[in-house]
């Protein structure tokens, strides 16, 4: 046997299309890798290349390269790439893919990366099911640091952070990531192969096509653990670390394939486009439209009213606020209306404070009321000497505690809550007490109010509750008037 | 125009939508969660991304990648969030990635509680992630702000490549007030940068790796050029009723809103106050100091923290004029009363009048 | 043409400076036709080289070799390994 010549002959196997020309490297090292002789990754290196000329996909590639001895894998491919924090790759991916999913998005990620820091970040991904690739390194160890354990470390195996080899009871047991993403419902393909021999590398090789190209049939999450040498840290020739993957690490590891939905699972739809620009503000709800007719409802002269609200949650204390604040803005004043939240909104009181101005409002605190709500008699008793004087006190309560009578503002104490039971439903009581606030400070007129309360109650039948209740309060409160000229 | 009566949280979602925000990214904290579901509801209504992601790490992480990618994004957060996206707003830094973080802050260290406080100032103005870098920070004080400095946010984001945050205590975050929005809304569109998945696009890296000392130090060089650009055209402030002020009230956020109102009355009184209030707390507007300082005789910075923008106001004033203090913090809020009654004291102290020769050597 | 008639259906090229010489492919070659050279190359390897004769073409020690363009296998075309198997292709038709 021997040759002919060169001209007979082509080239069937040469360096992929998808790596570059000429590596961004150091000086002259320009054509050829940073990884150490006989290094797994140079070779999952290669079967990627392989199946993205393959599937015709270079342009719409874009590679996630980690934290890890691959970190410099953008240095090789010519497709777009984005280098990502330790462990963090499936996280970035998620989000590439999601901003273009017509392009082909593949995390590489080593065993550190992925089964260590990134934990998190890979089951979620994986089970999201993202239509992303994940092309997984194990070679049990953290290479680039210098080979400190990692969760994939064998039992026995010696690191510099093992020195004496793994011991399941200090260190735990080997991570099986692939085996835990496989308990999922969303990926589709997850499969470990390995390096070992001629056979692994050729079921390497077609696995790394297969979880590239699910993508690009539309799906879903792909997966495959690469069983692979790292001669250096390993400190073994290339051939010895070869083999080493298939007598050894093969037996923590079994090669399998863990996950394949390829044929039961539909391709994703494609997103749907958004609305036309246009469009948009009409979402967001932010255009006139819809906005209530100006209305001649115009609050008259000088206002500055400062209101503060306060009982427990569920008496309506905010809504109260909100109903005040929005009648406000509809009679043509300056409002704000700020909940008092912090630790007390945990332990069940809830507060508001209310402003209504003709001027722009300073601040939106308010800590001396010109009328206080008091839902309750707690309330009752932190807020009731700051309330100004000549201002007024609504107390949801029979008689007020003798603590809290003031002579110098107006007090309305009645069993609001009740009133509004009267009405069909004790939880109209904040409506009574807002119609006797409204009465009281004659304020807003009450086209202002309607409009308000019309835009913030949607149910027909809380809205006629509403309304009777918001009636029932001014009565009350010019009964009480009268009660008060009677008896003066 | 109409105007809405709508909380800051929200706000902060409809403007970053109508700044052609697409994607949302974020894990919820209170008093932050209204904004990632606002996010949550209108962002897929637009054809925009929302995901809520495994933790605030993720969600830094997938700013990243959709930053990346060329969409405009944003996530939001308070304190405990805020302090593991570190990383990724240093990488995002670092790789010149721009991005939009709402950072509506609450009580720490630690868990600390969730009322407002201002004591994030240092993780967010500082930088709070390794590396020299710098975050650029807007504080809004009214709800209208949290609408108008997010889009400002986005702008800002873009022209300098870089992660701005918008940074509002819970107060500013939950309060309600009327807001008004442009009737337009802003075209998303694709920088050259980024890694689209597209054949113009293929040659593109995104990384923050610079191997050689000389390489990283003229990266770092370069950003900072970027910071001393910002600092010259980026800084604000507002001035409120300083004409004539002999003592300067200063605070940012809801703490201005108190301070306006403090000066207010003062004023009535007959008191030389007015109100200096950081727009931009990176870059610190501290130019505007630096003139109110011409004539006015004391500095009173009024916080919700232990004193940490005190530190950048101490700096911008170089020792020409006396800086009071006056903070509290852990959920309670400075009062109108002891505000006016430091004011007050102050105003009746026999202060220094204003000495130009030592400012002047305090300059050099 | 060797005196058989018969040429080598496929050919090894091993790229000298980019070979780092991990003898991946020598260890993978079925007919074992991969050797390891005795000089240095200029980054102080020993490389792979073709023994010159009995490649298959089959592509093994391509896929195993970890450098991305150190090794390039070609077949030899259709028409010359068609003709010498003494059919023309597409003959007749
Ligand atoms: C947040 C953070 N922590 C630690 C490191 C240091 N570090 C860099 S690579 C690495 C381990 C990588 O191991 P692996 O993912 O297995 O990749 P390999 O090098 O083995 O391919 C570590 C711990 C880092 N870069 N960032
Ligand atoms: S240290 Fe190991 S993993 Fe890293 S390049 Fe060398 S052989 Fe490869
Ligand atoms: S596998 Fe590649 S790098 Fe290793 S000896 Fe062979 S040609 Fe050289
Ligand atoms: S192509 Fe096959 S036969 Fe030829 S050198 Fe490579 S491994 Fe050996
Ligand atoms: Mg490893």
């Amino acid at each position: 046997m021997s040759n002919g010549t060169e001209a007979e002959y082509e080239v069937t196997h040469g360096r992929p299309q998808a790596f570059y020309e000429n590596f961004d490297r150091k000086g002259e090292l320009q054509h050829q890798t940073h990884y150490c002789p006989g290094c797994g990754h140079g070779i999952v290196h290669k079967m990627l290349a392989q199946a993205i000329d393959e599937l015709g996909i270079q342009n719409r590639t874009i590679l996630v390269s980690p934290v890890g001895c691959s970190v410099f894998a953008y240095y090789y491919f010519d497709v777009g790439n984005v280098q990502g924090a330790h462990g963090r790759a499936p996280a970035v991916a998620t989000a590439v893919k999601r901003s273009h999913p017509q392009s082909i998005v593949v995390s590489y990620q080593g065993d550190g990366d992925l089964s260590a820091i990134g934990s998190a970040e890979i089951l979620h991904a994986a089970n999201r099911g993202e239509n992303i690739t994940v092309i997984f390194v194990n070679n049990a160890i953290y290479s680039m640091t210098g080979g400190q354990a990692a969760p994939t470390t064998l039992l026995g195996q010696v690191s510099t952070t093992t020195p004496a080899g793994r011991n399941a009871a200090n260190e735990g047991y080997p991570l099986h990531v692939s085996e835990l993403l496989a308990t999922l419902e969303a990926p589709v393909y997850i499969e470990r192969v390995g390096l070992g021999d001629n056979r692994q590398v050729a079921q390497a090789q077609r696995a790394v096509r297969r979880a590239v190209e699910n993508q690009v049939r539309g799906l879903g999450f792909s997966l495959v653990e690469v069983l692979s040498p790292c001669p250096t840290i390993w400190k073994m020739s290339p051939v010895d670390a070869q083999h080493w993957v298939r007598d050894v690490m093969e037996k923590t590891f079994p090669l399998a394939v863990l996950r394949d939905r390829t044929k039961d699972v539909q391709p994703k739809a494609a997103p749907a486009t958004g609305p036309a620009l246009e469009e948009i503000p009409r979402i967001l709800g932010v255009t006139d439209e819809g906005e209530a007719e100006p209305s001649d409802a115009q609050a008259k002269g000088g206002v500055d009213l400062q209101v503060r609200v306060a009982g427990f949650g569920g008496q309506g204390v905010l809504l109260l606020g909100e109903v005040l604040a929005e009648a406000g803005l509809h009679a043509g004043l300056e409002v704000s209306w700020l909940p008092s939240y912090g630790p007390e909104m945990r332990s069940g009181t809830s507060n508001c404070h209310v402003r209504l101005a003709r001027e722009p409002i300073d601040s939106p605190l308010v800590a001396h009321p010109d009328v206080l709500v008091a839902m309750n008699e707690p309330s009752l008793h932190k807020f009731c000497a700051s309330v100004r004087p000549g201002g007024w006190i609504f107390y949801n309560g029979e008689t007020v505690p003798e603590e809290c009578e003031r002579k110098d503002v107006h007090i309305l104490a009645r069993p609001f809550m009740h009133v509004a039971d009267e009405l069909g439903d004790g939880r109209a009581g904040n409506m009574v007490i807002l119609g006797a606030l409204l009465e009281a400070t004659a304020t807003l007129p009450q086209a202002s109010v309607d409009a308000a309360l019309g835009q913030l109650v949607k149910s027909p039948r809380w809205l006629t509750l509403d309304e009777r209740a918001l009636a029932r309060g001014r009565e009350l409160l010019r009964e009480s008037l009268q009660e008060v000229c009677h008896e003066g | 125009m109409r105007r809405q009566l709508m909380k800051g949280n929200e706000a902060i979602v409809k403007s970053a939508i109508l700044s052609g925000c697409r994607a949302f990214y974020g894990y919820p904290i209170t008093p932050a969660s209204e904004i990632t579901e606002a996010a949550a509801q209108y962002l897929p209504q637009v054809g925009g991304v929302f995901l809520q992601a495994e933790s605030e790490v993720a969600a830094i992480n997938m700013l990243y990648g959709a930053a990346s990618a060329g969409v405009r994004v944003m996530t939001a957060s308070s304190g405990p969030g805020i302090s593991l996206m570190q990383e990724g707003i240093s990488y995002m830094a670092g790789a010149e990635l721009p991005c939009v973080i709402a950072d509506i802050t609450r009580g720490g260290p630690g868990l600390g509680n969730i009322a407002a406080e201002q004591s994030d100032y240092h993780q967010v103005v500082k930088g709070g992630g390794h590396g020299n870098y710098h975050t650029l920070v807007l504080a809004p004080h009214s709800v209208q702000e949290m609408a108008d400095l997010t889009a400002l946010a986005f702008e800002l984001a873009d022209r300098y490549r870089n992660p701005v945050v918008v940074m509002a205590d819970g107060f500013i975050g939950q309060m309600m007030e009327p807001v008004e929005f442009p009737q337009t809304a802003t075209e998303p569109h694709l920088p050259k940068w980024a890694v689209a998945g597209t054949e113009e696009s293929r040659g593109n890296l995104i990384s923050s790796i610079y191997l050689e000392p000389d390489k990283l130090e003229a990266h770092v060089r370069q950003l900072e050029a970027k910071y001393y650009v910002a600092q010259q055209r980026e800084a604000r402030a507002e001035e409120w009723r300083t004409e004539g002020a002999e003592i300067v009230l200063v605070g940012y956020g809801i703490v201005a809103r108190i301070l306006k109102a403090v000066a207010a009355e003062a004023q009535a009184e007959g008191l030389k106050v007015g109100v200096l209030r950081p727009i931009t707390l990176y870059p610190f507007p501290g130019l505007q100091f630096q003139k109110l300082a011409e004539r006015a005789r004391v500095f009173v910075v009024v916080e919700m923290s232990n004193g940490q923008m005190l530190e950048d106001v101490r700096l911008a004033l170089n020792g020409v004029r006396p800086v009071e203090f006056l903070s509290r913090f852990g959920g309670n809020v400075p009062s109108h009363g002891e505000v006016l009654e430091l004011v007050r004291k102050l105003a009746r102290q026999t202060l220094p009048a204003p000495q130009p020769e030592r400012e002047s050597v305090a300059h050099v | 043409m060797t005196s058989a008639g018969k040429q080598d259906r496929g050919r090894l090229r091993v790229d000298q400076d980019e070979c780092k010489g991990c003898a991946l492919c020598i260890e993978a070659c079925p007919p074992h036709v991969i050797q390891m050279t005795e000089r240095l190359n200029h980054y102080g390897y020993r490389t792979a080289m073709y023994a010159g004769a009995g490649c298959t073409g089959c592509g093994i020690c391509f896929m195993v070799c970890p450098e991305p363009g150190a090794i390039t296998v070609l077949r030899l075309a259709s028409h010359v390994a068609a003709s010498a198997e003494g059919v023309k292709p597409c003959a007749g038709n």
